[in-house]
């Protein structure tokens, strides 16, 4: 996680200054990748408001993230600092109810009704 | 670029010899795999780590020659 590297301070500053952080292909309204858009549709419903960071609009984030994760594929989720996962775990986590708790456990405010 | 299912499971196997690995061909195109990856090389690690070290095994190709992966992984139940 060398922070000489100006991609590697930007994704820094993004999960430090967002609780909840998807590095995707594309935006949320336009993911530009199935697994992107995946991430993007689990979190929306959870309720749960978050940063998209489209990877294709900056080469350096793009081959930055890999490292700083050590994680070799898009999309990557960050919760308060910590990585979560990619769209796998995402989707594992989202299906046996580990991703809304550990939204709860943090704290973060969304819009998912219990129950 | 494509590869092909006896290719990925020679990788993980050589790392995690006991490895039992369903692979299913989700485009029916030899570069989307489902895995399901089981082994008891995985006690005590966390999802991420478990990813991580099939990830390692494959020695860099997810993302690159490996163009999708789809992967969970487990213990044996025993």
């Amino acid at each position: 996680m060398a922070s000489d590297n100006p991609a590697q301070a930007t994704i820094a500053k993004t999960i430090a200054d967002n609780d909840v952080v998807l590095f995707m292909k594309g935006t949320k309204q336009f993911p530009q990748c199935g697994f992107s858009a995946t991430a993007a549709k689990i979190l929306e419903q959870l309720g749960v408001p978050f940063k998209d960071v489209d990877v294709l609009a900056d080469q350096g984030v793009r081959e930055g993230i890999k490292t700083f994760s050590n994680w070799p594929t898009i999309p990557q989720l960050y919760v308060k600092g910590e990585f979560v996962g990619g769209c796998d775990i995402i989707r594992e986590m989202y299906a046996a109810g580990e991703l809304h708790d550990l939204i709860c456990e943090k704290g973060i405010p969304h819009a998912h009704h219990h129950g | 670029m494509a590869m092909p299912a006896a290719e990925i499971e020679r990788l993980i196997k050589a790392t995690f010899p006991d490895a039992r690995i369903e692979l299913r061909d989700l485009a029916g195109d030899n570069d989307h795999w489902a895995a399901h990856v089981v082994s008891s090389a995985f006690k005590g690690k966390s999802r991420i780590q478990q990813h991580q070290m099939i990830y390692e095994a494959l020695g860099g190709r997810v993302g690159g020659a490996l163009h999708a992966l789809q992967l969970t992984t487990a213990l044996p139940a025993d």
